[in-house]
This record gives C-alpha cells, structure tokens and sequence, in this order.
C-alpha cells in the first residue's frame, strides 16, 4: 500500500518536476521476438537506475514506418540490422549509437513431443499438413526459415504447407495452439534457461542460414534523454547479458 | 502497378465476400425472423450474440476461432471427425470467420425490415388462409425487399474490409486466404508503398462507392 502511495507521489514529482537527471523515462519499440527478455531486462534496469522503460512490442518493419511518420519512440530494437541502420542513413536515427545486442537463433519447434528429431529430418518426411513460418518478406526469422530450407533442399517440397504469421509471435501461436504442426520460431519464444519449456525441437545450426544480427539504435527523439542512453548502455552490460544469454541468443 | 499476387487477392476477397453473403442471408434470415417476431426471454440472449462482433476487437475473435477450431478446440474435434479436417489456414475456415464476423450487419437490417411489416399484412394474409411458409414468400419477403438489399450490400463490404479476423485464421497463404486486406498490410510492412498504395486507395473508392448507392438509394424509396 505504501509503496503504491510512494509510487504514486514519485510519478506526480516527476510529471511536475518534468525529466530529473536521476529519473527519466524512455519509450522503446522493441523486435516482438525479444518480448520474454526485454520485460526482465526491463525490469532489471528500472530497478537498477530508477529510470522507467515504456515498451511497445510488434514487427520491425511497421515500426520504421511508424517511426518515419513521427512516432515517440526514442531506443528501438530492431529484429535485423539493414532496418536500424536506414534509420541512421535517413536521419531518424543517432548517428553512431548503433550496436548489436543479441544474435537470434533459429529453431524447428512443434509443441507435442516426438514430432520434430534433433536433425530436422521431419523436414525430409514431411508427413505433416502445415509448417508455420514468418513472412519472408518481413520478418528476417522468416528469411533464415525460407534460406534453411533450401539449403536443405525441401523448399519446394514444402512450399505448399507453408502457412505465414505476420510476424514472430503469431507464427508461435499458430505453433503453440496445434493448428500448424510445426514451425520456424525464435529461440527465445520457446527456450528458458538454458532448456525446452516444453515440445520437441531442432536448433538449427547458426551455419544454415546468415547470421540473425539484431541491432539497437537510438532515435533522434530520444538524442537527449538520458535514459535512453542508459537504457542501450544497459543492454550491454553484464547483467542484460546475462539474461540475453539465458533465452539462448548469442551475443 | 498491381501485380499478379494484388490480383489473386482481390479475386479471392470478392469470393470470400460473395460466399459469405449468401451463406449469412441463408442462416440471418430465419434468425432476424425469429428475433423480429417472438416473445421469448431467450430474445435478449441470442439479440447480444448476435451483435457481439460488432463490439468484440477482431484480435479477439480471431484468437478464439483459431484455438476453436485448433486441433484441440471443440469445433477443430468435431470437423475432424467429420473427416473434413482443420479449418484454420483454409478458404472454408475464413468463410466461418467471417460469417461470425459479418452476422450482425446481415441479420440487424433484416430484424429492422421485418418489424417493420408490423402485424397487420400478416393478419391479412392469415384471414386469406396463407400458410405460414405461404405469408412469408408472398407477403414478407417481398415488403422486406429493402432490407434484404441492405443487408447484403453490408454484409458483402464488412467481409471485404475484413482484417484481424483473418490476419489471426488464415496464415497468409496466396490465392487461399490472402485477402486484399492482408496483402496491403504485407506490403506495408515490406515498405512496398506504392502497392499498397495502388490497393488502399482501391479500397476507399469501392467502400465509398457501396456507401454512397446505399445512401442515395435510401433517400430515394419511401420509408
């Protein structure tokens, strides 16, 4: 109760006092396979710097055009890093606080047990009647999916089972609820500390396709806040990566 | 320009739209009847199920469809049972979608028509010895014309401008369940302005369109 009433009264000093050195707020659009890490980290880094992390989860290629067309968005976590670096090159970026703070793996998943071999050769078989992946076009999960199927050779076998979420998160709940009986998702979506949190998998083998680099940057409207500087400074510290790491990304 | 793929999407929405129509004038009819004419408690009940998508977000609707018809929902057992399979990822799971999602503005216009006959023609057409089914094609359908118009302008467009339903049911497949609606939000997200450009902009003139012959239509007859 009281720490409700303290809550209450810091955010009143703060919306009066306006952005305090000690305590700022910064507004984050964030890569929707990064959701599960981003909350702890978050969380980590409220309680570690008293600043406060405003995060909004989606595709990174809604979030540029939202971005371009005025957006308040001052720190982005891109899924990919051609999306933040356009950014830089039109101006809506900072120039040079670009960085990469995680590298995705990509993993064969289907939510029942013994459906998907730890070499992914139900892709071979291919006795299911959907594998769900996301959109090529837009999602680079989705671009390593289709690059890992033909270097496997199935992608024109597979072609047509192939069912596309919009972006990572759907494809895991197309997944998740059983409609599609397998599927290329993010590590992180079904990893937890260093294990399965439940189904069967195959993690592909990073050399399959190229490398998920997610790159950061700041925008030019948070140039001046203070937390977000900390903020991207945080993701690059030991205690983020920590986390980062405990969803199976790379760094 | 538009492309093959913007093609097949506009042809797939309108087919999507026009088996929709028909399949929601079939069923909305003997409902909005129902709803027009009984007495019943149940009224209420069935009256707010029937409105329920125009207030539920379509995320929402979208979201349950998928886990009802998943191979671990209810309705996903029962088509599998029928050997009909699973129908998300499917035209036939997108037509229940939208079924569900286009219902009210089927079944509330035909509800309105029909309490609009009032009891009189119906008294008429009982002294005159019509049977029921008799009074309904000669008497009632013909003075409800109006409605029936209506709600299958309204019913056809809804389906058309149709998105987070299908976005969460249909998996993006081409000429399968990529309706244009999806296909201008791919190329947005794929940066790919001027398309979706090409295609939204199609959209505001066919949904002004239909708007604007319902409207001038209904200035013009009498009410």
């Amino acid at each position: 109760m009281f720490s409700v009433v303290r809550r209450f009264l810091a955010a009143t000093a703060l919306a009066l006092g306006g952005a305090h050195a000690f305590a700022a707020e910064v507004q984050v659009a964030v890569a929707a396979n990064f959701t599960a890490p981003m909350h702890r980290i978050a969380a980590a880094f409220e309680r570690d710097t008293g600043h406060k992390a405003r995060l909004a989860f989606g595709a990174s290629g809604k979030f540029y055009a939202q971005i371009r067309n005025g957006a308040p968005f001052e720190l982005f976590l891109s899924a990919d890093d051609t999306t933040p670096a356009k950014l830089e090159e039109e101006g809506a970026a900072v120039a040079g606080s670009r960085f990469t703070y995680a590298i995705g793996r990509l993993v064969l998943w289907s939510a029942q047990a013994g459906v998907v071999d730890d070499k992914g050769e139900v892709l071979r078989r291919a006795a299911f009647a959907h594998l769900a992946v996301a959109n090529p076009k837009t999602a680079p999960y989705g671009a390593a999916a289709l690059e890992v199927m033909h270097k496997l050779g199935v992608a024109d076998a597979l072609a047509a089972k192939l069912v596309t979420g919009e972006n990572i998160a759907q494809t895991h709940q197309f997944v998740a609820s059983g409609n599609a009986e397998l599927g290329f998702v993010a590590l992180s979506q079904v990893w937890d500390d260093g294990r399965l949190t439940g189904g069967s998998a195959w993690i592909v083998p990073a050399g399959l396709h190229a490398p998920l680099r997610q790159d950061a940057v700041i925008l030019a409207r948070g140039r001046d806040n203070p937390a977000a500087r900390a903020l991207a400074d945080y993701l690059r510290g030991a205690q983020a990566a920590a986390i980062i790491k405990s969803y199976g990304y790379g760094q | 320009m538009m492309s093959a793929a913007d093609l097949a999407a506009i042809r797939l929405t309108l087919e999507l739209a026009a088996v929709t129509t028909a399949i929601l004038l079939v069923i909305g009819t003997p409902v909005a009847w129902w709803l027009a004419r009984t007495r019943s408690r149940l009224k209420g009940v069935v009256g707010a199920v029937v409105a329920l998508p125009l207030v539920l977000p379509p995320t929402v609707i979208g979201f349950y469809l998928l886990l009802l018809m998943g191979p671990h929902g209810p309705v996903g057992q029962l088509t599998q049972a029928l050997g009909i399979g699973l129908l998300p990822f499917s035209f036939a799971g997108l037509v229940v979608g939208s079924v569900f999602y286009s219902l009210p503005f089927v079944v509330q216009p035909l509800q309105q028509a029909f309490e609009a006959i009032g009891e009189r023609p119906l008294e008429v057409a009982a002294t005159l010895r019509a049977g029921a089914l008799d009074t309904f094609f000669s008497v009632v359908l013909p003075l409800a014309r109006p409605g029936f118009v209506t709600a299958a302008v309204l019913g056809f467009a809804h389906t058309v401008g149709e998105f987070g339903v299908v976005l969460m049911i249909g998996g993006n497949i081409p000429e399968k369940t990529r309706v244009v609606s999806v296909q201008i939000y791919d190329h947005v997200e794929a940066l790919e302005y001027a398309q979706a450009h090409w295609l939204s902009a199609g959209m505001v003139v066919f949904s002004f369109l239909v708007l604007f012959l319902l409207h001038s239509r209904k200035r013009g007859s009498v009410r």
